[in-house]
């Protein structure tokens, strides 16, 4: 932990930092390329509707069969009229699929599947789906995901402002296209399991990329009462000082889903608890990148075009060139800083001590800074 | 939410221990409260269960597409339920989900096959005339059955009158003379108020006759009528597995025998003519308080032309006769659900059921009467039949992954968080078993089911929860390394910990609400738990893990930062002094 917690302590400093916000063209760059990978993946390959969205039956027979794969598959297409997909679970127990059958015939088909494997019909599951269902599923999400996405960009609008709300949606909606991209691409069946998933990303890259703005609503509070920092620099600063967090939120929701995903893959093989916790794999760890790459960059490309940030940058850059030489020497000496943090230490107080009081950070450097540019 | 309230308290508090005796009260009520109410497990679902699922959409009758609304489809859940239950199945479920769905959920052992019949066929309802009834069953011989003598002339019925003082007296008299007789159904049929009702009322109560058994209809051969006396005579209608076949099937053209309850629970049994007015001719009825005739609640129904015509002749005819032929039947399914008397030929269009109705009875078969008229049909969704093994084994992997889940995490926030998971991992527990335990009780509250989705539901909510700690515990360690001793540490983290906690909890909760709201089946089982636990998150951590985190900041292992607590000022790197020289330091130089 100490090297974990000592990260978090530089991150927290700004000794250490990436720089997300100056390098958010290269960011930028790769998430469109992917969302493009993700648009062209839909478009040409498409998604891999499971059995719930076509309409059809799912019978998955007691453990341990002895019936071999394909004698079932002969079986369900002789008792059905209709192509059968039948599955071998972890368990020995068969997922027998046959799309494009209607649900008024299912009961004599299951009787017959039932005589055919030699169980009995009791112990046959059964999941029979009209041909609406899964559209009726799929309408109502979508129409979640509209009402959801007005409501937090209201409610993000009120409680920051408009311009994060704005980048939060977008992340919002390259998280949603990436996440049903990869399912394009590599071919996941996509089942109402999967759309529930997706669904909850919506709360969780939001969830995210909201902590983020909210360290950066509250350092930006002041912020054109100085003239050191620029409100990009001050984004990437509130981005790299919750980065800490940012990980370990994401480690802790992916746990528990990992967890599901193991399960609900490796001993039931298939079924709601695979396909939500794919899905919700898949879409955490592309919120966790958004609203770290793509979100708070976003804000604070909007927040330079206002006139009053623009000013803000021009006196910041003014003053910038002017005290180059200085700033060069000590971004050289911070650097070795945090290699070498000892001899600092008998130094510091001396010079610092009388500023040291438990004013608000960003007042405390803003102030004099303030000062000389008059 | 009651929770930011209590934050603020606990912000501006010295008291911690107060918001932990709270939530541990509340703990101990709601564990207190679940062994009191006997269901110590949440209700499971189908999918973890066993049994049947089934779903089934409403489809208007074109151009009545406005016909799906609530009270249409509470209706139909409430016909559908009377049919499910009435199969013998038992705690079958029926509910409207969505604005469209009807899920109807039947536990595993019972005929999944028959139930599905049930619910798929379109309820049939009709008014046939009574030609004969009696009490059923071991009651029927205890029965004073009365002579018909005192029936009709014991109303004081004004002839032609409408005025509502008149009906007042009618219709208390028709009550008056039930109780006296005591029978039960002594439903009154009268013409309702409407100025174009040419006959006012007249309030007959029927005996509960021993009527002629020779009586036979009109329309029937004598061959047949026979047949259906034998059947009469043998019809036991307390008998559950009779009263499922009893009537059933019957093409509405012929006479029929059948079963009904009256209102004191007694089962009465019946011969019944044609139907004379099918369900369809019902263009509405509804359960109304009469306050003008004081006859307490009443069922109102307004009939199509068509509805109107044949209900005027087939009353005509019936008032006729003598009870309990002047009676019609009102079957639905095959079950007698009411049997008014009628006196008079009402050709209105319009007609009320008075009786000593509770506005229960009045409502529900007000809802009866109006199922016949619903022009929706329903289509089977989509059917799930789970079997007992295959749903244990999901109620089993489940709980293993919530459990490699919850461990996990705990591995993690000890390596991360040290002597801190003091506090987390107890709090995760508190979240574990609010959840736990709310879970059980919405079960009888409000018919809450754990289904797969919502045990996912549940598991993905260990991140979310545990993430509210993070927020906290990221925030105190910022202040110590901004050189603060942990205490005021603790005090200042903690607004603005609070602020994003709330924030974000908020968004999550407003997904998890619109989810719920908007969409259906499994999404709402999983939208339902993502949203109680996000509640419950920021309850625990306002009520249990701040004054957890206050009291334990006094503690020497914790506020000395010792190695293992998580929160050791050298490990996190907290050099105050340092930061703020780096900062200035460039810049004092050039001051100076």
């Amino acid at each position: 932990m100490s090297k974990l917690g000592s990260l978090g302590a530089r991150l927290h400093r700004g000794e250490v930092g990436y720089d997300f916000v100056g390098k958010r063209k290269i960011w930028y760059g790769v998430s469109i390329l992917i969302t493009i990978t993700a648009i062209l993946g839909l478009a040409v390959r498409g998604l891999n509707m499971g059995i719930e969205f076509q309409g059809g039956a799912v019978f998955t027979t007691p453990k341990h069969m002895s019936t071999s794969v394909a004698s079932a598959e002969s079986f369900a297409e002789e008792a059905s009229g209709h192509d059968a997909i039948v599955q071998k679970l972890g368990d020995g127990s068969l997922r027998i699929q046959i799309a494009g059958i209607d649900t008024d015939k299912s009961d004599a088909i299951k009787d017959k599947l039932a005589k055919d494997l030699n169980v009995n019909s009791e112990n046959l599951a059964a999941d029979l789906v009209g041909p609406s269902w899964g559209d009726q599923i799929a309408n109502k999400a979508w129409q979640g995901l509209g009402i959801f996405m007005v409501l937090v960009v209201i409610y993000l609008a009120i409680a920051f402002e408009w311009r994060m709300a704005v980048a939060a949606l977008v992340a919002l909606i390259h998280d949603i296209t990436i996440t049903t991209g990869i399912y394009a691409l590599v071919g996941f069946e996509v089942t109402p399991g999967t759309v529930i998933g997706l669904l909850t990303i919506l709360g969780y890259s939001l969830y995210d990329t909201v902590v983020v703005f909210d360290s950066l609503k509250e350092q930006t509070k002041d912020i054109t009462k100085q003239t050191r920092w620029t409100y990009s620099d001050v984004a990437n600063r509130s981005i790299n000082s919750t980065l800490m967090r940012s990980i370990n939120t994401t480690v802790v929701a992916l746990l528990p889903v990992g967890g599901l995903l193991f399960i609900g893959g490796g001993l039931l093989g298939a079924g709601m608890l695979n396909d939500i916790s794919l899905s919700l794999f898949v879409g955490l760890a592309a919120g966790a990148y958004s609203s770290i790459f793509i979100a708070t960059p976003l804000v604070a490309d909007l927040k330079e075009r206002e006139p009053q940030m623009k000013a803000l940058k021009k006196r910041v850059l003014a003053k910038r060139a002017q005290a180059a030489s200085e700033e060069e020497q000590a971004e050289a000496r911070g650097a070795d800083l945090v290699h070498d943090e000892e001899p600092e230490d008998d130094a510091a107080p001396a010079v610092v001590g009388p500023r040291n009081q438990p004013a608000s950070r960003n007042r405390g450097r803003g102030r004099p800074s303030g000062k000389r540019a008059r | 939410m009651a929770a930011p309230k209590k934050g603020r308290s606990a912000s501006a508090q010295s008291k911690p221990g107060r918001s932990l005796a709270l939530i541990l009260i509340a703990i101990v009520a709601l564990t207190g409260g679940m062994f009191a109410s006997g269901h110590t497990t949440p209700r499971l679902g189908i999918d973890l269960a066993g049994g049947t699922s089934i779903t089934l959409r409403a489809v208007p009758e074109k151009g009545q597409e406005s016909a799906i609304n609530k009270t249409n489809m509470d209706t139909a859940v409430d016909i559908m339920n009377r049919r499910v239950n009435g199969l013998g199945v038992s705690e079958a479920e029926v509910q409207t989900q969505g604005d469209k769905n009807i899920i109807v959920n039947i536990p595993k052992g019972t005929n999944s096959k028959e139930a599905r019949q049930q619910v798929g066929t379109t309820a049939k309802l009709y008014f046939r005339p009574v030609i004969a009834t009696e009490l059923s069953g071991a009651a029927a011989t205890a029965t004073p059955s009365p002579s018909a003598s005192g029936s009709a002339s014991s109303s004081p019925s004004s002839s032609s009158s409408e005025k509502a003082t008149d009906k007042a007296t009618s219709s208390s008299s028709a009550s008056a003379t039930a109780t006296s007789q005591g029978r039960a159904v002594t439903d009154a049929l009268k013409a309702d108020s409407t100025p174009s009702a040419t006959a006012s009322a007249k309030a007959s109560s029927s005996a509960s006759a021993s009527a002629s058994p020779s009586a036979s209809s009109s329309s029937a051969t004598s061959a047949e009528a026979a047949k259906l006396e034998a059947q009469y005579t043998a019809l036991d209608c307390t008998k559950k597995s009779v009263r499922a076949t009893a009537g059933k099937g019957v093409k509405p053209t012929d006479s029929t025998v059948a079963c009904g309850q009256n209102s004191a629970g007694q089962w009465q049994k019946y011969i019944l003519g044609p139907a004379a007015v099918d369900g369809t001719d019902v263009k509405k009825a509804q359960a109304v308080f009469n306050t003008t005739t004081a006859a307490g609640w009443t069922v109102t129904m307004d009939f199509t032309s068509k509805g109107t015509k044949k209900f005027g002749t087939i009353t005509g005819q019936l008032a006729q006769n003598q009870s309990p032929q002047n009676q019609f039947a009102i079957v639905l399914d095959g079950d007698v659900v009411s049997d008014p008397s009628v006196s008079e030929a009402l050709t209105g269009g319009s007609a009320e059921i008075s009786g000593s109705f509770t506005q229960e009875e009045a409502q529900s078969l007000a809802n009866m009467l109006s199922y016949g008229a619903l022009p929706l049909t329903f289509k089977e969704d989509s059917v799930t039949t789970v079997t007992a093994a295959l749903g244990g084994e999901q109620l089993h992997a489940g709980l293993i992954a919530g459990a490699i889940g919850l461990a996990l995490v705990v591995i993690y926030l000890l390596i991360f968080y040290r002597g801190l998971s003091v506090i987390a991992i107890p709090s995760l527990l508190v979240s574990a078993i609010l959840t736990y335990v709310i879970m059980a009780l919405l079960g009888p509250a409000i018919g809450f089911a754990l289904n797969l989705p919502a045990v996912c539901g549940a598991i993905v909510a260990i991140g979310i929860t545990a993430d509210s700690f993070i927020v906290f515990f990221e925030r105190i360690r910022d202040e110590i390394r901004e050189g603060r001793s942990l205490r005021p540490a603790v005090e200042r983290a903690w607004p603005r910990a609070r602020r994003t906690i709330l924030v974000s909890d908020f968004v999550s909760f407003l997904a998890a609400a619109v989810l719920f709201i908007v969409t259906v089946g499994k999404v709402q089982g999983f939208a339902f738990t993502l949203g109680l636990t996000t509640v419950l998150d920021v309850v625990v951590v306002f009520l249990f893990t701040k004054p957890l985190m206050t009291i334990l900041a006094r503690r020497k292992f914790f506020a000395q930062g010792h190695k293992w607590s998580g929160l050791d000022p050298k490990a996190l790197g907290a050099k105050p002094p340092l930061r703020r020289t780096r900062r200035s330091a460039p810049v004092d130089p050039k001051e100076a």
